[in-house]
């Protein structure tokens, strides 16, 4: 807010005063359980500094810190492309009919919590789900052999599944208020639409989009319900490491070290969204 | 032919999506309507509402949850706009100092993933007795849901013309009276998004609960949780209904109130 529009915020204490309270919910809720998380995960159970935590995480949960970053990542880049094509198709369809169905679907499953859409999913992918059903009658796939998805495919499915409405949400709003004089110039010059999407809608729109996934690779990073229950054998997410680490042995050291991993894996999303949300003003 | 073609693309794609969209979505009321399905069947083998009696019958686990989600989701609305009005008026309205370290600090749990901060939640909270308590987890879904609902209170305020509260002023009111009586009703659409948005994440909220909440607290989420992994279908199905009518209409709603491009014109 531009210090020429406002007389009413004279008062700067007063003004700080109305955000104090949700400031210290957050400082006491977050920031203070972040700093004893990172604390606690370089330190011994004597109190002593310590990097056995991290020694003991890499030698049990190694192979899960990769397939953690491997779905985390590849469900980012999916919804990365699927939301450049519903939100270009959304800009530059030619047919209003196609535009108005993929505007009415493409939103579902926007606000349908993680829990929820494991849920559907561990139905819709299990061995005599929809999905293999249809698979099988279309002929696509052999009866005989039909497995269910429900290992790291499956998670990456429900994720993609889960944050590419709200990514594409956002990513066409974008698109939508872009200056249309462009577009046109660039269709009238015979540019294709794929030609007028990657060149000149996408680095427009792509701060926006940076925001979108960084948000949704955060989020990825901090579920708990959906590898449980999507994939319950080993190799798992790092999330289910740290729930079990916690809750059979009370053993806030690794959890707290994988905690670290998964802050470090989100560490320079949070930095390139923390910097531009800051200067924008704005969490989206 | 070219036409047809094209028709024949689109339908096929969009069709596709409507599949990979829906198709979960059917396979979960599939679930909730099942008596008995086992593999390899590929439909229910009986089909009914013996569990809808189940699940709804007064003295049932899922309505006590029920009850104590919809009682957390209520508080957690009350304490979390108390918080995010003024601050929302604050970061909309007036002129801020440290105002981009009070924007990094409220960005934060944005940032990081926040599952390693639930559980250094509860171990806090294990040593003051807040573990277990209805308290305990409003708090921690008021965390969740502050961010987004501050943001939504400094659009709505934002979006107001200054020159209402300012000629308010000129005729006589305090600013404590030009904000309560002239800007506050008309932020009021946005204030109810920012609730209804709160009351969904917290109806909602799993991760914080399951470490939180223990042993004392189930929630609807919790419950749904429970009855899939021990392999309860068709309850967890009709669970997860109730969890998904709430939300799929406050997305049907959402462009009534929430614009992306009216969001991203705060500051």
């Amino acid at each position: 807010m531009r210090a020429e529009r406002s007389n009413l915020g004279d008062c700067r204490l007063g003004i700080l005063l109305l955000v104090a309270p949700a400031l210290a919910m957050v400082l006491a809720l977050f920031v203070y359980p972040l700093g004893m998380s990172l604390v606690s995960a370089f330190t011994a159970k004597d109190g002593k500094p310590t990097l056995e935590n991290f020694a003991k995480a890499f030698a049990l949960y190694g192979l899960d810190i990769v397939f953690t970053l491997v779905i985390v990542t590849v469900s980012t880049v999916l919804i990365g492309l699927l939301t450049a094509a519903i939100g270009g198709y959304l800009v530059l369809g030619a047919h209003p009919v196609a535009v108005a169905v993929l505007k009415s679907l493409y939103r579902w499953p926007l606000f349908i919590p993680f829990i929820v859409a494991a849920q559907c999913m561990r139905t819709f992918l299990a061995k005599n789900g929809i999905m293999n059903n249809t698979l099988a009658a279309l002929g696509l796939v052999d009866v005989g052999s039909l497995s269910g998805l429900l290992d790291w495919r499956g998670i990456i499915v429900t994720f993609v599944w889960k944050e590419t409405p709200f990514v594409a949400l956002l990513v066409s709003g974008a698109m939508a208020a872009l200056d249309r004089a462009t577009i046109e110039a660039a269709a009238n010059l015979g540019a294709g639409g794929l030609r007028i999407l990657v060149e000149i809608i996408l680095p427009q729109v792509a701060g926006v989009m940076l925001v979108g996934l960084v948000l949704a690779f955060v989020t990825m990073l901090s579920v708990l319900s959906v590898p449980i229950m999507i994939s319950g054998g080993s190799p798992t997410m790092i999330t289910v490491d740290m729930a079990f680490r916690v809750n059979s042995y009370s053993d806030y050291g690794v959890a707290n070290a994988l905690g670290f991993v998964s802050y470090a894996m989100a560490g320079l999303a949070a930095w390139v969204y923390l910097r531009r949300s800051v200067a924008h003003g704005s969490p989206l | 032919m070219r036409a047809c073609l094209g028709w024949a693309l689109r339908g096929g794609l969009l069709g596709g999506l409507a599949f990979m969209i829906f198709g979960p979505l059917a396979n979960l009321v599939l679930w909730a309507v099942a008596i008995q399905w086992y593999f390899p069947y590929r439909l229910p083998l009986t089909w009914g509402f013996k569990y809808w009696g189940e699940v709804f019958k007064p003295t049932s686990d899922t309505v006590a949850a029920l009850g104590t989600s919809v009682l957390i989701a209520s508080i957690t609305v009350v304490i979390c706009l108390m918080l995010a009005i003024p601050a929302g008026y604050a970061l909309g309205r007036g002129r801020l100092p440290g105002r981009r370290l009070i924007l990094l600090i409220l960005l934060l749990p944005q940032a990081f993933p926040n599952i390693a901060i639930y559980f250094n939640i509860a171990r806090l909270f294990y040593a003051v007795g807040l573990n277990g308590t209805i308290a305990g987890v409003v708090l921690v879904h008021a965390v969740h849901g502050l961010v987004i609902a501050v943001w939504i209170a400094a659009a709505a305020f934002a979006a107001i013309d200054l020159e209402l509260e300012l000629a308010a002023r000129n005729i006589g009111a305090s600013s404590l009276r030009a904000a309560l009586t002239v800007t506050l009703p008309l932020a009021m659409p946005g204030l109810i998004a920012s609730a209804i948005f709160v009351f969904l994440e917290s109806l909602d909220e799993f991760t914080g609960t399951f470490f939180v909440g223990v042993p004392d607290i189930t929630t609807l989420p919790l419950v749904m949780f429970t009855a899939s992994l021990a392999g309860n279908y068709q309850i967890a199905a009709i669970t997860a209904l109730v969890l998904l009518v709430p939300s799929v209409g406050f997305m049907l709603l959402i462009e009534r109130f929430l614009k992306a491009e009216a969001l991203a014109k705060i500051g």
